[in-house]
């Protein structure tokens, strides 16, 4: 029997089996989009094939960072914008676990921004959901990295003086291998996203549109979207880098005037992950590490017969 | 002492190969039989600027710097005559020699390249000379080197120049240069070495009678650091993964790991910064893989947060804090033990981490295996404090210490057998943080595990790990992580950490921690030879602390000195603290002045400080005991 069995298991999955079996202390406000982002999550297992034993589920701080208490799967809700480099790690420990990290914009793009740009940049095979509501949440209402300039709140009275960020631009040049937008108000569109980004190979950006009506009730997260890949005008090609250049800037543009583009940006199915970069040259066992732990046949070295000579 | 130990100095510009002459130097002489122990100094510059390494050897144990030295090599700063940059450059040419003479003991030896230095530029050197019964031997090493090779192996001429006049036998230094030099290198300094030696044995009067002892091991020695040490110990405990941002003197564990790692199959990550490597390590040891991470004092700061998670979420986790002078950067490559509180307070709540100092590179190694032992079989972080002086020294030690059995026991883990048995609460959910553990330990399960899923949270939880802020269940889970911590402490006191030195019924004790314990040993063996009475602990474990044994060491002597590295006091704080008396029977003697202690200045603060005086050397403190 292998040590982690759950692993790869053939069986029909349905998505109730992600729903906790313990009620969770309810944190999220009604009618917030987090709920829309669970729905899409547990919709998508199934169609991924992967059930609760076999997900790691890795969170920041936040009300996003709540996920885990919504969410039946292997579970860590760790640190305020410390997600990325906590859920990379475990796939280098078990690259046959289905990593999965979430946090908000302040999670994510704020104090967890520096890791953002490092985890696309290795492009390590995991999915990176960011519940997007231009707000902080948890911490009642602040104004977060994309909150559209000129933004007021308690902590910027004046209104914001800054340009928000640019999450999709942010993912491409940094060198994610797969860049997408959705909503939380198109339940379907989130659901095909989020199993697409699952079953990609690399690190999949999922910029996800989050409604906050407790704090934020005039972010453009609630108007209808456009998907670009549907849309006949748009007739974007996600495989051309350039193309999803000008099409992230375009989207990110036009969400602060009203128009909201949704879909997927840039997807390099080509693009090594990380682990096969570091598979290759030599750095990284092609079995899982964890495994050994497991194997009592698994012969361990001394560093003794290894690298004492040239100590002599 | 002096006359039948060598106690040489290299001294030259950072970058003009210091170190590895060094240590090919301390590795020839424990080939030859010799007992050796170096010292090492230098500032925080790449090249040039004055730097240099003692070689401490004798035929008996030797675990510590000496008391200054008696042969000095200078060789000049090559980097010094950077053309370009004269303001900054100008006058460090000569300081291999002259910065390196207060510390030269009566009757000492010199040698000096006069193709780049000029002892005439010293304007009192020959008064010095004499007045110290100096024997000074002036080689033009430079041309040399320039003419039977390249200008660059000058530090071959100065080993030959040396070895001829100590009476080293060349062989050592061939063999280890045939088993490091491509060919083309070899050949010209191997022509050097001779060429020296022989040159010096003909054309010079030798006037002094230092030559290097003699000695012979009775099993096979290895010439070791302290980050060697600690690499070597992870690795045999089944660690095969660490992730880290370069920050000295951490890198050189990080460096040896990185090296070794991929040779092991094992996986080591350089990333953005140390919040993502102490992060990462979580990470890796969460999903079943035995990790490190670590840093040095503003790295490790960084690392607090981290830290905390993993104490609350149980995460098993070996973080390692090289200590260098702070505040801040501090002096970047310079010993201190001023990072004792950090690490044992950093981050927020009631700390309930392991905190390991090991004294000595041997115990370096097995406090590296005991940290990841603990870590693992408690579930708790373990931070392995030492410093910029233990990870940078290197000594010899018997190569069996090393020869052990690996242990990649995973520790406190279920396997999916033990699932189906494991409590679980409503809904079949695994209980993760179960109330009722024994030693207050609840194993966790690994993700891929069947049946074994559960949530880790940085918030309080309850059993099957959801947030819960119940009162009663926050005291329950708050005393069981605590519990965790007098469980190691009884799991340390079954294994003799702590290092006791002179006899059992002295009058006096010395105390110290960490690296300093090699010298404080040799201090307490010269005091008993003067006539005192003395006896010495070096203690190992800083949390939890061992209450008992040093209640009854206290309590076995009338006054007792605390010999530490930083200007507060920390480790006799500590102890006061933990024990909650003895405030009337501790004084410290302190230095933090870059410096690690040399065994006279803690002989002469211990004599000062019984007699109620004040410590004759400026570089050192004397702080009397509260009672006073
Ligand atoms: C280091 C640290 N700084 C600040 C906080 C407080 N904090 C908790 S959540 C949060 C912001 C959350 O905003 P966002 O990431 O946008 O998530 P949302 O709540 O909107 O889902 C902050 C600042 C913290 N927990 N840790
Ligand atoms: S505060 Fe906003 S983001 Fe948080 S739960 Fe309420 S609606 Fe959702």
């Amino acid at each position: 029997m292998s040590a982690f069995s759950a692993i790869g298991e053939e069986r029909e999955i349905d998505r109730e089996e992600f729903t906790p079996t313990l009620e969770p202390q309810a944190t999220w406000c009604p009618g917030c989009g987090d709920f829309g982002v669970l729905k899409a999550l547990k919709q998508a297992m199934p169609e991924v094939g992967r059930n609760p034993d076999e997900v790691l589920l890795v969170t920041g701080i936040g009300c996003s960072g709540k996920l885990n208490s919504y969410f039946e799967s292997y579970g860590y809700h760790s640190i305020h914008g410390r997600s990325l480099p906590i859920a990379r790690a475990a796939k280098l420990a078990n690259p046959e676990l289905e990593v999965i990290a979430a946090g908000g914009d302040g999670d994510g793009y704020g104090i967890g921004g520096n890791h953002f740009m490092h985890t696309a940049r290795e492009n390590h095979d995991m999915t990176y959901i960011v519940f997007d509501n231009e707000i902080f949440g948890l911490t009642k209402g602040q104004t977060s990295p994309t909150s559209p300039k000129g933004h007021k709140s308690k902590t910027q009275p004046h209104g914001s003086a800054k340009d928000p960020i640019r999450p999709l631009s942010l993912a491409l040049t940094s060198g994610a291998s797969y860049v997408a937008r959705t909503a939380a108000v198109n339940p379907n569109q989130a659901k095909e996203i989020l199993v697409e980004a699952m079953q990609h190979d690399g690190f999949a950006h999922v910029d996800f549109l989050t409604q906050c009506p407790t704090w934020n009730k005039d972010a453009r997260q609630y108007v209808p979207y456009t998907d670009i890949n549907d849309a006949d005008e748009y007739d974007h090609d996600p495989t051309d880098r350039s193309a999803a250049q000008e099409m992230a800037s375009e989207a990110e543009q036009s969400l602060y005037e009203g128009e909201v583009l949704t879909g997927r940006f840039y997807v390099d199915s080509d693009r090594p992950s990380y682990s096969e970069e570091k598979q290759a040259i030599g750095e990284m066992p092609e079995d899982p590490l964890a495994e050994r732990y497991f194997d009592d046949d698994y012969e361990w070295e001394r560093s003794h017969d290894l690298l004492l000579d040239r100590h002599k | 002492m002096t006359d039948h130990e060598l106690m040489w100095r290299i001294a030259g510009g950072s970058g003009d190969g210091i170190a590895s002459t060094s240590q090919n130097f301390a590795k020839a002489l424990m080939r030859a039989g010799l007992h050796v122990f170096t010292h090492r100094h230098y500032p925080s510059r790449i090249r040039g600027g004055h730097t240099y390494t003692e070689v401490r050897a004798k035929s008996e144990p030797v675990q510590s710097r000496g008391d200054g030295f008696n042969c000095l090599l200078a060789l000049g700063d090559s980097f010094a005559r950077n053309p370009q940059e004269d303001a900054y450059y100008g006058d460090e040419e000569i300081k291999p020699l002259s910065e390196n003479l207060d510390e030269l003991n009566e009757g000492g030896v010199i040698v000096y390249d006069t193709g780049l230095l000029d002892s005439e530029d010293i304007p009192d050197f020959e008064q010095r000379v004499e007045e110290n019964d100096w024997h000074v031997y002036p080689i033009n090493l430079r041309e040399i080197a320039r003419d039977h090779g390249r200008e660059v192996m000058r530090n071959t001429a100065g080993v030959g120049a040396t070895a001829a006049l100590l009476g080293i036998d060349l062989e050592y230094f061939e063999q280890l240069m045939a088993e490091s030099m491509p060919e083309d290198i070899l050949e010209p300094n191997k022509e050097i070495l001779h060429y020296t030696h022989d040159m010096v044995e003909e054309e010079f009067e030798f006037t002094h009678d230092l030559r290097v002892p003699e000695g012979s091991h009775d099993e096979e020695q290895v010439l070791l650091s302290g980050s060697d040490s600690i690499a070597y110990g992870a690795l045999d405990e089944g660690c095969r993964f660490i992730a880290g941002y370069p920050m000295t003197p951490w890198t050189e564990v990080f460096t040896i790991m990185s090296q070794a790692l991929p040779e092991v199959g094992g996986v080591s990550e350089q990333v953005e910064d140390e919040i993502a490597a102490a992060a990462l390590a979580l990470g890796a040891s969460h999903a079943g893989v035995k990790a490190m991470s670590g840093s040095s004092g503003g790295g490790f700061a960084l690392m607090s947060e981290p830290l905390g998670l993993a104490e609350m979420s149980e995460t098993p986790v070996v973080l390692v804090e090289a200590m260098r002078a702070g505040p801040s950067t501090g002096l970047p490559t310079k010993p201190e033990q001023a990072d004792l509180e950090h690490v044992l307070y950093t981050s927020q709540g009631d700390s309930n981490r392991v905190v390991l100092a090991p004294g000595t590179v041997s115990e370096a190694y097995e406090q590296s295996r005991l940290a990841f032992r603990i870590a693992y079989g408690y579930n708790i972080p373990v931070i392995l404090l030492y410093d910029q002086k233990l990870g940078g020294e290197l000594m010899n030690v018997p190569a069996s210490h090393f020869d052990r059995e690996p242990n990649p026991d995973l520790g406190a883990v279920t396997t999916e057998e033990e699932l189906e048995d494991a409590p679980h609460g409503p809904g079949g959910k695994f209980y993760r943080y179960r109330y009722d553990a024994e030693d207050g330990v609840s194993p966790r399960s690994i993700p891929g595990q069947k049946g074994g899923h559960f949530l880790v949270t940085g918030n309080e939880h309850n059993q099957a790990g959801h947030i819960d802020e119940d009162p009663t269940n926050r005291v329950t889970q708050m005393e069981r992580r605590m519990s965790k911590v007098e469980a190691v402490r009884e799991f340390l006191d079954d294994r003799d950490t702590q290092t006791y030195m002179g006899p059992d019924d002295a009058e006096y004790g010395l105390i110290t921690f960490g690296s300093q314990q090699g010298t404080v040993e040799e201090a307490v063996a010269r005091l008993n030879d003067a006539g005192h009475s003395v006896r010495g602990i070096g203690v190992s474990d800083m949390m939890p602390y061992p209450e008992e044994e040093m209640t009854e060491f206290l309590e076995s002597v009338d006054e007792a000195l605390v010999v530490e590295m930083n200007a507060s006091g920390q480790f006799r704080g500590l102890t006061q603290k933990e024990l909650g008396r003895f405030g009337d029977k501790l004084s410290s003697l302190l230095k933090y002045n870059g410096e690690p202690f040399e065994p006279a200045e803690i002989v002469q603060g211990f004599e000062a400080s019984i007699q109620g005086q004040d410590v004759p050397d400026q570089q050192t403190t004397y702080v009397p005991a509260a009672g006073d």
